[in-house]
């Protein structure tokens, strides 16, 4: 088997370091206890990390959909004015800002499924834990019994193995928060860095501008056009005087 | 047999599925031969389904080894291709 055999002996290769460690059988229970309750202090600060990234993100859609009302209202002020040069500059302005929503959107949502998992791995690791504090007590009170090694190497190995998948879930969930949180760091430098003020500034480089403007001059226009009809202004635009251009 | 989806649980599944899992392991392998990434995506989609669907969660009483692991419902063309290259999904 191609991809399932590389899997299967990824995580079982895993498996093999937790169960050599100590030579007591006994000691093995204790010290696999004492790794199943550091993994799940480890699963629970993930969680915290992933719900901290989230709402920073949060917070940025929020400062982001400030800027658009308050664009949206300039560019409607421009226009009653007659200054269809500026509304134009508030609507590009508007457009670069709603894209960067749309990524956020995504990036939330995203951010919210890598929770749900860990939380569903939080609850299976914990269970599981219970019950393997029970069983070690109940094998150890039992360590004559000639079977006990059997079972504490079935306990074992078997939680091992849901040690070495909650570990996988949990690496996976914080390169993904790692990620999110660059991007995060990026938006964060474009709020800053006034783009949203001067679009000819910004980390953007320019042929990523012109496609963006490309993608968004549709909109433009047809939210200029329900501007002037709203507004009653002519459906040609002014001309406007040569020291107005900016 | 027991079968886990890694990072999700484990599931009892008959033997008798065995050969379907093992058709789409290889179909998998082929697309990934080929960078067949859309394909990719819908058999490793097509492989947990059969699992989820046939199979039956394992409670969380019971500790058994698995019988194979196959890779996490996330996983990436990219990730894919480096678990054949050798590099894997865990380093270290």
């Amino acid at each position: 088997m191609g991809l399932i055999s590389r899997m299967t002996t990824l995580i079982k290769a895993k498996l093999s370091r937790i169960l050599d460690r100590a030579e007591d059988p006994r000691e093995t229970l204790d010290y696999a206890y004492e790794r199943q309750l550091q993994l799940l202090q480890e699963v629970r600060r993930g969680i915290v990390d992933v719900t901290t990234s989230k709402r920073r993100l949060e917070l940025q859609r929020a400062k982001l959909q400030a800027s658009l009302d308050k664009l949206t209202e300039q560019a409607r002020q421009a226009v009653a004015n007659g200054r269809e040069d500026l509304a134009r500059l508030a609507l590009e302005r508007k457009a670069v800002a709603q894209q960067q929503v749309a990524v956020l959107d995504q990036q939330v949502a995203g951010l919210e499924q890598e929770q749900a998992k860990l939380e569903q791995a939080e609850t299976r690791l914990r269970a599981k834990i219970e019950t393997f504090r029970t069983r070690k007590e109940v094998i150890k009170a039992q360590y004559s019994a000639a079977e006990a090694q059997v079972r504490i190497n079935e306990a074992v190995t078997g939680i091992s193995e849901e040690m070495a998948d909650v570990g996988l879930a949990l690496q996976r969930a914080e390169e993904k928060t790692e990620q999110m949180q660059a991007r995060a760091g990026a938006i964060d430098e474009l709020l800053a860095s006034g783009v949203l003020e001067d679009l000819t500034a910004g980390p953007q480089d320019t042929i990523e501008r012109e496609l963006a403007r490309i993608s968004v001059s549709e909109s433009i226009e047809a939210e200029l056009a329900a501007l002037r009809r709203e507004l009653g202004s002519p459906d040609q635009p002014k001309q406007l005087g040569e020291g107005s251009r900016t | 047999m027991i079968v886990r989806i890694a990072t999700e649980g484990q599931y009892r599944l008959e033997s008798a599925y065995f050969d379907q899992l093992n058709a789409i392991d290889n179909a998998l392998v082929e697309a990934i031969a080929a960078s067949d990434e859309a394909r990719f995506k819908a058999l490793l989609a097509d492989m947990l389904d059969l699992v989820r669907q046939h199979g039956k969660p394992l409670p969380p009483e019971e500790f058994v080894e698995s019988d194979v692991i196959l890779p996490p419902p996330d996983t990436t063309f990219e990730e894919a291709k480096e678990l054949f290259a050798g590099e894997g999904l865990i380093p270290g």
